[in-house]
């Protein structure tokens, strides 16, 4: 009974997206024509928007908005077409705008949209997004779409719901009603019925059911010509993420430089000093008062002993010594067992990753265990990690309350920069209640296995 | 008593065999890489205790280490004293995990106290162990062992870095009598069969180490 249902889903699910997107296509193009309907209905338009006068002034007061309006509204449709094409079509469909660019103010008081100076915000913002929605051949892409859409992928998943409701209704005239024979005329309807009964008759009524699903993903490729992003569009794309990711990247590692600079000014260089001059001091004192420099020599080694302390955080901090004697497998069963937390690592590595991606991976969920631990309230975590398919794949879920929040600390986002170098991403599913789950995928190659290490219990 | 020791860096070599040498020991052998350790490690007549660092030539990764528990899987029970710049419990539970003992686990810092250390060496090369107390102190920061009272959990501590009951005692400020209720306490909770006291302070060290599984 449960299958049937599903399978029954299954079919009729379909329809219902045909008529969504037929329905959507035609919305699209209602808005496309929308500032049309300024000039459409006087006859002499051109000749009134030029030489002005009263009527030109409406004319004008109505059609500006319109375009406007066009533009907003289309892009908006045009953005949830894309999402629904992806996840009804079997055909993906990335957006292809270019960023909107933003109105920053210089020091001598003017506004700078990324192409032009001007002296107040909202007209540099204006101006901006104008240049920003015109200049994109996206958005003239869209615009096509919006006029070829009802023919070129509204009428493929029209015919679905269309056909059959022609062949039910010539089903209806055979059977005696004749009220639609004024509208239709009773041999169109007699032919509808033969052309329904006779598809179901030679392919089958299941065949004709599956026809949905066929149109949907000629409609996703109908759709894909004209509104994904075309080569150039992913190229610029491309070299955008680029730029943005290794600004990221130089910025970090002058900050870690600059990081690690203060921590050894601070820290084992200055121990080191106290030690020289404690040492001289205790040469001093060697024949005179042997008692004092026994004491100072106990003080100096003290110092040593810290000077090394703060070497080793400082060396783990870099780059974690279990991660270059043993490789991102058992330095992730290291992490956790250090965490304060009981957590299993369920780790299949079976070689090793270049050293950027394994140091990338390992602080990233160290990042994450810490915040599990310190926000998630949970009682218990897993790590998980595996490499398939080109790309490396690490789990970290807790069983907490939940509901963490992408804005809530730089960690995150931290991560998120941090793999973009490499073009990993990070997913966040934290939904309140919990539990969390945090995946981050880099996209890598593996290394054949080196010697094979023993592992600890997990 | 019969020293091998591992080291590359030469000042590190030198000072280690001077300190050895000035205790009474014998060593044997001081090598600088991975290959000639297990060489050392693998022959008739093998040492007392090996001192190893963990980090060797020719890879530089955990080559001392792997010679290490290689000879151990060889020779179950042989003393191997690991040195390294830096402690990890994945290392210390690797070294442990066979549970016959015999083993240490110290920060190269350890030897600034010549006393301590040399201390540790024989007490790693009699059969019992010697833990950093940097990996004892991780170790406490997991969920506390729930059904260890905290004083017990300080003696498990204690024992855990390889102490005596006599040691326990004195850093305590209790009675040795006192430490040893403590100890059968811990065992007894741990559901560690009565057996040889040596043995069992070892599997209660790797139940500390495994967090809640004895």
């Amino acid at each position: 009974m449960a299958t049937m249902r599903t399978t029954l889903r299954e079919r009729t699910d379909p329809l219902g997206h045909c008529v969504a997107l037929f329905a959507l296509t035609v919305a699209e193009l209602a808005v496309a024509v929308l500032p049309l309907s300024a000039v459409v209905v006087p006859a002499r338009w051109p000749v009134i928007l030029l030489h002005g006068g009263t009527t030109g002034a409406i004319l004008w007061l109505w059609f500006v908005p319109a375009v406007l309006l066009t533009a907003v509204l289309g892009r908006r449709l045009l953005v949830t077409h894309r999402r629904l094409v992806s996840a009804w079509c079997g055909v993906p469909i990335a957006p292809p705008y270019r960023p909107r660019p933003t109105v920053e103010r210089t020091e001598h008081g003017w506004y700078w949209n990324g192409h032009d100076y001007h002296k107040y915000h909202w007209f540099s913002r204006l101006n901006g997004w104008l240049r920003w929605r015109g200049q994109d051949p996206a958005s003239w892409r869209d615009l096509t779409w919006q006029v070829v859409g009802v023919p070129l992928g509204g009428v493929p998943v029209a015919l679905p719901v269309l056909v059959p409701a022609y062949g039910a209704l010539g089903l209806a005239r055979l059977a005696g009603v004749t009220a639609l024979d004024p509208l239709f005329g009773s041999s169109y309807l007699v032919a509808g019925a033969a052309v329904v009964v006779g598809a179901a008759a030679a392919f089958g009524f299941v065949a004709v059911l599956a026809t949905p699903r066929a149109m949907l993903r000629v409609h996703g490729l109908a759709a894909r010509w004209l509104l994904a992003p075309t080569g150039t569009a992913r190229l610029r794309q491309r070299v955008e993420t680029l730029t943005r990711t290794r600004a990221d990247a130089t910025d970090a590692q002058a900050a870690e430089l600059r990081r690690i600079e203060r921590d050894l000014h601070d820290g084992a260089q200055a121990r080191l000093v106290a030690v020289g001059l404690t040492l001289g001091a205790i040469e001093r004192l060697l024949d005179t008062d042997p008692a004092a420099a026994r004491e100072l020599l106990a003080k100096t080694r003290e110092t040593s002993a810290q000077a090394l302390d703060e070497l080793r955080d400082l060396v783990r901090g870099i780059h974690p010594p279990v991660l270059s004697e043993r490789g991102l497998a058992d330095a992730l069963r290291a992490l956790a067992l250090d965490s304060p937390l009981p957590v299993e690592a369920r780790v299949t590595l079976s070689g090793r990753l270049s050293a950027p991606i394994e140091s990338a991976a390992y602080f990233a969920v160290a990042e994450l265990l810490t915040n599990v631990a310190k926000h998630a309230a949970a009682t218990r975590a897993t790590v998980t990690a595996g490499y398939a398919g080109g790309v490396l794949r690490v789990t970290v879920e807790d069983d907490g309350r939940g509901g963490a929040e992408e804005s809530a600390g730089t960690g995150l986002r931290g991560i998120r920069r941090r793999l973009g170098t490499f073009d990993g991403t990070l997913a966040l599913h934290s939904p309140p209640g919990g539990p969390t789950r945090a995946t981050l995928e880099i996209p890598c190659a593996l290394s054949s296995p080196k010697t094979s290490t023993s592992s600890g219990r997990d | 008593m019969r020293v091998v020791l591992a080291e590359d860096l030469y000042l590190l070599r030198e000072g280690l065999t001077h300190l050895l040498r000035a205790h009474g020991f014998d060593v044997i052998a001081a090598v600088d890489d991975g290959t000639d350790l297990a060489a050392a490690l693998a022959t008739e007549d093998p040492p007392d205790v090996a001192v190893v660092d963990v980090r060797l030539p020719p890879t530089f990764t955990d080559e001392g280490l792997q010679a290490a528990l290689t000879a151990r899987r060889n020779r179950p029970g042989l003393p191997v004293l690991v040195l390294s710049a830096h402690v990890e419990q994945l290392y210390a539970r690797e070294l442990l995990a066979d549970g016959a003992g015999g083993v240490g686990y110290l920060l190269k810092d350890r030897v600034f106290n010549s006393e301590q250390f040399v201390d540790a060496v024989r007490r790693v090369a009699a059969g019992g162990t010697a833990m950093d107390p940097d990996v004892i102190a991780k170790l406490l920061t997991h969920q506390p062992l729930t059904r260890l009272t905290a004083r017990e959990r300080e003696v498990l501590g204690l024992m855990a870095e390889g102490r005596s009951n006599a040691a326990i005692a004195a850093g305590l400020h209790l009675s040795e009598g006192a430490v040893s209720k403590y100890t059968t306490n811990i065992f007894t909770k741990l559901d560690l069969a009565p057996s040889d006291d040596d043995n069992r302070r070892v599997l209660a060290v790797l139940a500390y180490l495994n967090g809640t599984r004895p």
